[in-house]
């Protein structure tokens, strides 16, 4: 059995006094896409978060095989597990040259770094423009793509994405995910993407799970979700 | 019964409780004077002077988040206002307060409207500026006919009225009783309104209560005035219980005390002003029984421990308690 | 006119102690976000320490930098142990502890060292430089060194790891984890390189000013003027305004009646609340551009 490359089990979270997650169980697999659904206020982000131990939950998450549960998130980064997340989490002081350097802070090859910054062009040719604005002047879009950017500065394994279409006009939202496809393809990298878009999602992923108030309603590969009109209609609303 | 009670205590909006809760400090605070020394009376009148300053500070800096360090000014020109008034002037000493009162909200509006420029660490410094200044304007020497430079000026207490068999300790105990509780009850209706509500909407996010039509340079410049007008009546009356007015009296320390009283009783809570003032006047004497050369050290540990065990001050504890015995008593 | 430019070279000496203590503000306003008002006081108390080995029989520089390893090191332990169980709570909050710090720092110097003033040496000499006794060697000495630690701290956040990572941790720490920066050390860093700096300011004062527990108060303001007319983000912007502070000072108490030693420090602080009406970042500072 080949083993999966994040796995959760029984996955509980509280804001406060109220159960947010209720037991949730997911595997994500190597090299492929996975994605998280559900309406707004369903725990999405809550379960990304868990992932990267930002969120304090009961249950076990395992990456590799290792136990990352209960870790600071700043150790579970290291481990290979990139987060881009909601409202991009940009430094926007910094400039965009800085961002993307930040991104690989951790890392020991200085030369490399340089190349990875070439590479991040070639995927978003914008950022190169604006390398020496400060962050906080770029379009929502071009945030977006500097996020991802930087994500992957961090030559991640697993790179988590909350809601990477939010505020983002169409056509952009387009362009960002035929980019995440070229990602995940040329530089195997797994990712795992929570949305609200159901439909852009689908599109994209392998594997999907659906969420709701908590919890998991459906799992399944995303084809079949998405060419079943009855479950399209009553989950997903299309 | 006992529930609703609970309930009614706990909720933010049910006036019962605090009905309930204004009783009760009535209650414990009418027969005081009689019961304890002459000095603890003094002291007691000073807690509630305090409690009315810190409450100043609390609507501008708990209620509509503008972080003010330089309270002890307007504290300052509330009590030479009332000592101007009384010693050069011959005015009433009731009659100061009023006067004081306005005289500091036109100040703490006009101080305002600059300020409103200025977030956060830039606005601190500028009150911070103010607090230390005021000390020394009260010292110019132009000003001494009007301010007895350093030596300021004595006030007499006054007697009390109509021939009440109380002494002048205990009579402005029951003066500034009065005051505080028409005070708070203001404050409390304040808050409730929708001016109110428009200080708490500035307070969590400028723009969008820009954006729904807060009218964000009059609204925070109004409570700069309220704000100063409430801790220059504070003032008015300190100066009239302490019997004397100087400028060292009023330096930044003060201004720091105020502080650390809002901090203690609770950002965001009117009752808490009440616990602030307490420690503000209390703890610091503690310290010193506890230490006589290290006072100071003692006093911020204190501090230190209460703000790790009670980050949302006495108020938020109490708040918690309360909380906690009605979920209990619901099961 | 001879007498404008001597106020203003006076002027610039004190100033030279403004921008020193100038510098430290700034830089734990880097590592922090916020303005720390026990700053002075943990100078002052380094500047203790050193007192206090230099007494031992300690020779000067080796008491110097014993002082900036222990500076450094109290001020990682006090972000450590002191600040970090209130990380998550309000601005409110890590102001008045920083008020408790205040309180107890300065009551521990006052029980240990008492109050009666002390003098401290200095390595530079006191004889006056430019004849007249407006500035002295250790004047200038003092401004040389601040400008030193200047590029020293221009170079380490601009062109090292570390301290961008550290500007990563003060800007946004969530987004700092989430690259993988270990936050709570960056900002014990921070409070340490403040201390260290501070601890210098303070050694550098205090032969001016004599050493006693309360030296640093209003030091402490004159240096808050400072940062802020230079701008709370550039560090080279509070050196300027520290200088400005003092030779503004300097030029009101010789020029403008009624402003003696009473108002000097009203003046100072008239300043920051002109500056910042006007040019609410600072001179120097950058400002900030936000989309909404």
């Amino acid at each position: 059995m080949s083993p999966m490359l994040l796995e959760a089990k029984n996955i509980k979270a509280h804001y406060g006094a109220t159960q947010v997650l209720h037991g949730l169980d997911l595997a994500i697999a190597e090299g492929g896409i996975t994605t998280l659904l559900g309406a707004n206020g369903a725990g999405k982000t809550t379960m990304l978060r868990s992932v990267c131990g930002m969120v304090r939950t009961s249950g076990e998450i395992r990456f590799r095989g290792r136990e990352i549960s209960g870790k600071a998130t700043e150790d579970i980064v290291r481990l290979g597990i990139a987060h881009v997340p909601e409202g991009r989490g940009t430094f926007v002081r910094l400039t965009v040259e800085e961002n993307l350097h930040l991104g690989a802070i951790t890392r020991g090859d200085k030369h490399e770094v340089a190349a990875d910054v070439e590479r991040v062009f070639g995927y978003f040719p914008r950022l190169r423009e604006r390398y020496r604005q400060q962050a906080g002047t770029l379009s929502g879009g071009e945030q977006q793509m500097l996020a991802i950017g930087r994500a992957l500065m961090l030559r991640p394994q697993l790179m988590l994405l909350d809601e990477p279409s939010f505020g983002l006009a169409p056509l952009i939202v387009q362009e960002v995910f035929e980019i995440l496809k070229r990602l995940n393809e040329r530089e195997k990298v797994s990712l795992f993407l929570v949305e609200q878009n159901a439909a852009l999602a689908l599109d994209l992923a392998d594997h999907a799970y659906l969420l709701e108030t908590g919890r998991l309603v459906m799992a399944g590969p995303a084809r079949e979700i998405r060419e079943d009109e009855n479950i399209r209609r009553a989950y997903l609303g299309y | 019964m006992k529930q609703a009670l609970l309930a009614s205590l706990t909720s933010a909006r049910a006036p019962y409780g605090r009905w309930l809760g204004f009783a009760l400090v009535l209650l414990i605070a009418l027969p005081l004077p009689f019961l304890v020394k002459n000095f603890f009376v003094f002291q007691l009148t000073l807690a509630m002077v305090y409690a009315i300053a810190i409450l100043g500070l609390n609507l501008l800096t708990g209620f509509n988040g503008q972080f003010s360090l330089g309270h002890s000014a307007f504290y300052a020109i509330g009590a030479y206002t009332a000592a101007i008034l009384m010693d050069q002037y011959g005015v009433a000493y009731y009659w100061t307060l009023p006067i004081a009162g306005v005289v500091c909200f036109v100040a703490g509006f006009l101080f305002g409207l600059p300020a409103l420029r200025l977030e956060g660490v830039y606005l601190a410094l500028a009150t911070f500026a103010l607090a230390v200044a005021m000390p020394q304007i009260l010292k110019l020497s132009p000003l001494e006919p009007w301010t007895g430079g350093v030596q300021g000026i004595v006030i007499i207490k006054p007697n009390a009225p109509f021939g009440l068999r109380l002494n002048p300790d205990q009579w402005l105990y029951y003066f500034t009783l009065a005051v505080a509780l028409v005070l708070f009850f203001c404050a409390y209706n304040l808050v409730a309104s929708r001016t109110g509500r428009a200080m708490k909407a500035i307070r969590d996010n400028p723009i969008a209560a820009n954006a729904m039509g807060v009218n964000l340079s009059l609204c925070k410049s109004l409570t700069f005035g309220v704000s100063a007008f409430y801790t220059g009546v504070a003032g008015a009356l300190g100066g009239i219980v302490v019997q004397f007015v100087a400028p060292d009296s009023f330096t930044f320390g003060l201004s720091v005390a105020l502080f650390v009283g809002l901090v203690v009783g609770g950002v965001g809570s009117i009752a808490g002003a009440l616990f602030g003032a307490w420690f503000v006047l209390f703890v610091p004497n503690i310290a010193e029984h506890v230490s006589k050369g290290l006072a100071g050290a003692v006093y911020g540990i204190m501090l230190i421990l209460l703000i790790y065990l009670m980050p949302s001050g006495f108020a938020g504890l109490l708040r918690l308690v309360l909380v906690r015995f009605a979920s209990a008593s619901r099961r | 006119m001879e007498l404008f430019l001597h106020q203003v070279l006076a002027g610039i000496a004190t100033g030279g102690i403004y921008a020193c203590m100038a510098l430290a503000i700034v830089m734990i306003y880097q590592a922090i976000d916020h303005l720390n008002f026990a700053q002075g006081e943990m100078a002052m108390f380094s500047t203790f320490i050193a007192w206090q080995l230099i007494q031992w029989g300690v020779p000067y520089w080796a008491a110097f930098f014993v002082t900036l390893a222990l500076s450094f090191a109290g001020g990682y332990l006090i972000e450590r142990v002191i600040m970090k169980p209130i990380q998550n709570a309000p601005i409110l909050s890590h102001v008045a502890l920083f008020i408790a710090l205040f309180a107890v720092i300065n009551s521990l110097a006052g029980f240990i060292w008492e109050y009666q003033i002390k003098t401290f040496p200095t390595p530079f000499g006191t004889h006056p430089l430019f004849g007249v006794g407006l500035m002295s060697a250790h004047d200038a000495g003092m401004i040389g060194v601040t400008v030193a630690m200047l590029v020293f701290l221009y170079l380490f956040f601009r062109y090292t790891r570390i301290g961008l990572a550290m500007r990563a941790a003060a800007a946004n720490p969530e987004s700092a984890r989430l690259v993988g920066i270990r936050v709570g050390w960056m900002l014990a860093l921070g409070w340490g390189m403040a201390a260290a700096i501070g601890a210098v300011a303070g050694m550098l004062i205090a032969p001016v000013v004599f050493l006693e527990p309360n030296m640093m108060a209003s030091i402490l303001l004159y240096g808050f003027a400072g940062a802020v007319v230079g701008g709370l983000t550039s560090p080279g912007g509070a050196v300027i305004g520290g200088v400005l502070v003092g030779v503004i000072e300097n030029l009101a108490g010789t020029f403008i009646p009624y402003v003696g030693r009473e108002l000097k420090l009203s003046i100072a602080l008239a300043l920051i609340v002109f500056v910042l009406t006007v040019k609410p970042s600072g001179l120097f500072g950058r400002s900030v551009v936000h989309r909404v």
